[in-house]
């Protein structure tokens, strides 16, 4: 009986696999097309731009944590990256409540956990309350993710229901995400500072067989693993007999050691680097960030940015192509929205953002701001000029800025640059102390709408409420319906630039550097890496 | 002689609590606040809660007023507990040690090749009598102070490990992993030994005891090599801390080019983390190595140049070694 099922399941897969394969397509070609069939073996040897944080998937913030911390833990859902759309991994399958408090998991039977202890419904009440106590400092996306949980109920072996005390319809997302990843009860058992040290416990096609903090992190593949979620390319364990991630902070040393077969792929290959990748048969695998792209977040307490008209006004005044193509380059795209376009519920709003400085120009004058004798406009002695708070964390941000701040003139808008080092720019922002501050954020869901502009969230535009925005905000929180939560989140995106909160720039990509040999190399729908399907061909 | 070691050790530790205290207040000072960017999770983009960064300031002992957290720092340092990575978890001192001696080997490996760079170079050039090799000679050790090293080290990557692929690229251990970091280390360190000592070569060739001996009949290499040479090399012996110092600061770089482990990559990575404890507890260590290597220069000082204790100590009086050092750390 048992088998029956499991190889109705196996069909199914394969049928989803196929499907799956068929809607990637792309980004799994490679040169020459003389890959033949994947073939299983070898280790990946993966270069980072940064050292991972911690080995804890529960508290992965950066995207080099995440790229090692997602291959060891799978999660109750797997999000499509091509189609947005929640399919099952751990969970077969799942109901929601009418009101989006309520949420019932149905587990896959027969799956173990690395120590060899089985996932049951205990395991999914125990990761999700090990997040609740990590709480917002140790994993700030994990307990965002799980705000206003109640708890989680153990229905049977199989079947937990996962309760919050408001509408939380996000959470069927966050469900597919590494923070809320499944772990056996050997690590969230632990206290928050011992789960850091490489030796978690998952269900995942890799587990941890090195840590050492700083250095390096080595994954061996997982015998026996036949779990995968709908959204991988094959079924059973992974093509890879293991991972050998090192970190390699200098971008020069990435790129020439994967030149000269030191490595198989690399974070972070940066614009200038990809002749010489391509020379060597080398290829640059991109992927935009879904979320909030790059753009200017204004402090409406301060300044001339308190008039509406101003904050307005700098949308059009902004030549987002040029600033693709001076700067970045052919794997970056414009900002078209206050959402990029690979997330779920994305509208575009191109048009709204053409260049236009005769249109910002003419939004000035109405709103009263003289240009004076340099040029630059005034209002009742009030110079229109501010100072953009950023950080290098995207090394483009300066060199966009330094172009945006042209644009700007020509309209008669000073912008001044405030370089700072991460930790200050964080520690500005969280003081509000900036007139306008230059960041984004990813997240493969419209809620991030709700985190960065609600006026609960972090709200960094210090806004009082608008009811239009934040009843849409609120409201799709509500929405188990998903056209239903599309329409208020599209409302949302149009509401932030009706206020002028958010001035989109350009969309953040993932650029990845990949040996001709490394093959599959997959983008999950948050852009961080899902090594199951890659393999190694010629070695 | 024992009131000689009892003062200076005296103040070694004096130095030690100053670099402890100092580095406190300064740290304490800086704008930001090392919870808040813990708590950020990688600019995450969710509302920081107020709640948990004040658990977690309560954790660290960061809300209590600032003389008791140091004079508890202070207590606890003194027993050789430098508290917790505020971005790891982990101990200090374990930190700190499992870093020390990765960067211990790449340290001597490179102190090695520059001075035996460094020497071999200040003595071609103050023994050659040919104008033109004697002006490129020269010419080498301010180069090798200006070229900056992070260049240094690609352009050794590019040729011996992307090209020839002779030696890892990255987080190399052993002589083959140690060797390119170590020469990219060396190149400014062993430029200022030659600068030093080949000043202390050319001042020490025109003391009136060598024309002595070369009236006598010797030859100019003996006379380099028995009369000159050990004065001549008081200086370069002089300027230890701060070669230990250049060895500490290049580290950063070169550890951060060949991303190998060490004190280096520690410094780099606490420092934007803004993990305090952590920094501090890199200080202390570096300025522990600071006084040892003074201290152990100070004692071996009399052995070189038994006039010094005739006078009491080098710092009585500055001797003409120190005066050579000096001049030419200000040109450098």
């Amino acid at each position: 009986m048992i088998r029956t099922r499991r190889r109705i399941l196996a069909l199914v897969g394969a049928l989803a696999a196929t499907s799956a394969l068929a809607a990637c397509g792309s980004d799994s070609s490679a040169p020459g097309g003389d890959a033949g069939p994947p073939r299983p073996g070898g280790t990946l040897r993966y270069g980072l731009s940064q050292a991972p944080t911690c080995s804890d998937p529960a508290q992965a913030g950066t995207n080099q944590t995440l790229y090692v911390a997602r291959q060891i833990v799978d999660s109750l859902t797997d999000q499509d990256p091509q189609t947005g759309r929640i399919e099952p991994w751990l969970a077969r399958s799942w109901e929601i409540s009418p009101d989006a408090k309520v949420f019932t998991f149905h587990l896959a039977d027969g799956v173990t956990f690395s120590d060899g202890t089985p996932l049951t419904a205990d395991s999914v009440r125990n990761t999700f309350d090990s997040v609740q106590r990590l709480g917002a400092v140790k994993s700030p996306l994990g307990a965002s993710y799980l705000t206003n949980y109640v708890g989680t109920t153990v229905v049977d072996r199989l079947t937990a229901r996962v309760e919050f005390s408001r509408p939380n319809a996000q959470f069927l997302q966050a469900s597919s995400t590494t923070q809320l990843g499944i772990l056996a009860d050997a690590t969230t058992a632990k206290p928050a500072e011992q789960r850091c040290l490489g030796d978690n416990i998952g269900s995942g096609p890799f587990t941890y067989a090195g840590w050492r903090q700083d250095q390096s992190a080595t994954l061996a593949k997982r015998i026996g693993y036949h779990w995968g979620s709908a959204v991988f390319a094959h079924r059973g364990e992974a093509y890879l007999d293991g991972i050998e991630f090192t970190v390699v902070p200098e971008s020069g040393v990435r790129t020439g050691s994967l030149v000269s077969g030191q490595l198989d792929a690399i974070s972070d290959a940066l614009p200038q680097d990809v002749p010489q990748l391509e020379a060597a048969g080398a290829r640059l695998l991109t992927t935009v960030n879904p979320g909030v792209p790059f753009g200017l977040q204004a402090n409406v307490t301060r300044g001339p940015l308190r008039d509406p008209a101003v904050r307005k006004a700098l949308l059009p005044a902004i030549d987002r192509k040029q600033l693709v193509d001076t700067v970045l380059g052919p794997q970056f795209n414009a900002a078209s929205g206050p959402l990029a376009s690979t997330t779920p519920g994305f509208q575009d709003f191109s048009a709204r953002l053409a260049y236009d400085p005769a249109a910002a120009k003419g939004i000035l004058d109405q709103a009263g701001w003289v240009p004076g004798g340099d040029g630059i406009r005034a209002k009742n002695g009030e110079r229109l000029s501010f100072s953009v708070l950023f950080s290098q964390a995207f090394a483009g941000n300066q060199a966009i800025l330094e172009l945006v701040q042209q644009q700007l003139r020509q309209v008669g808008v000073e912008l001044k640059l405030d370089l700072v080092s991460s930790p200050e720019s964080t520690a500005r922002q969280n003081a509000k102390d900036f007139d306008i501050t230059y960041y984004n954020t990813t997240r493969a869901d419209g809620d991030i709408l709700r985190s960065v502009f609600g006026v609960e969230g972090r709200n960094l535009n210090a806004r009082e409420r608008i009811p239009a925005l934040d009843d849409a905000l609120d409201g799709q929180l509500g929405a188990v319906d998903a056209a239903a939560r599309t329409a208020l989140i599209r409302t949302a995106q149009e509401q932030v630039l009706e206020a002028g909160l958010w001035i989109p720039t350009i969309e953040l990509s993932q650029a990845i550097g990949a040996a001709a040999n490394t093959r599959d190399l997959k983008f999950e729908a948050s852009a961080r890496l899902q090594f199951f399907d890659t393999w190694l061909s010629g070695r | 002689m024992a009131r000689y070691v009892a003062l200076r050790v005296l103040q070694a530790i004096w130095v030690l609590w100053a670099a402890f205290s100092i580095s406190f207040v300064v740290l304490y000072l800086l704008p930001a606040d090392p919870v808040s960017i813990a708590a950020d999770g990688g600019g995450a983009g969710t509302p920081v809660d107020k709640a948990a960064i004040a658990e977690l300031q309560a954790r660290y002992g960061l809300d209590r007023p600032l003389w008791d957290q140091y004079t508890t720092a202070l207590g606890n340092a003194i027993r050789g507990d430098l508290g917790l990575s505020i971005s790891t978890g982990r101990p200090v001192t374990e930190a700190v040690a499992e870093a020390v001696p990765a960067t211990l080997g790449l340290a001597s490996l490179a102190l090695l090749f520059a001075t035996l760079g460094g020497v071999t170079l200040a003595f071609a050039a103050t023994y050659t009598r040919k104008p033109w090799l004697r002006n490129l000679l020269a010419a080498l050790p301010p180069l090798g102070v200006a070229v900056p090293t992070f260049w240094t080290g690609l352009l050794l990557l590019q040729v011996f490990s992307f090209h020839w692929r002779l030696a890892p690229a990255f987080g190399g251990q052993g002589l083959r992993g140690t060797v390119l970091p170590a020469l990219t280390l060396a190149i400014p360190i062993g430029a200022v030994i030659a600068q030093v000592l080949a000043a202390g070569l050319e001042s020490t060739w025109r003391q009136p005891f060598t024309e002595v001996a070369l009236a006598k009949g010797a030859s100019r290499w003996w006379v380099q090599r028995k009369h000159v040479a050990r004065p001549a090399s008081l200086p370069a012996f002089t300027i230890a801390g701060v070669l230990v110092g250049n060895l500490l600061a290049g580290s950063v770089v070169v550890e951060t080019v060949f991303a190998r482990a060490g004190v280096g990559r520690l410094t780099q990575t606490s420092v934007l983390a803004q993990d305090i404890p952590v920094v501090q507890g890199i200080v202390l260590l570096t300025s522990l190595v600071f006084v040892a290597v003074n201290l152990a220069v100070d004692l071996l000082y009399p052995l070189l140049d038994p006039r010094i204790a005739a006078r009491g100590g080098r710092s009585g009086e500055a001797t003409e070694a120190e005066d050579i050092a000096e001049e030419v750390l200000v040109r450098v």
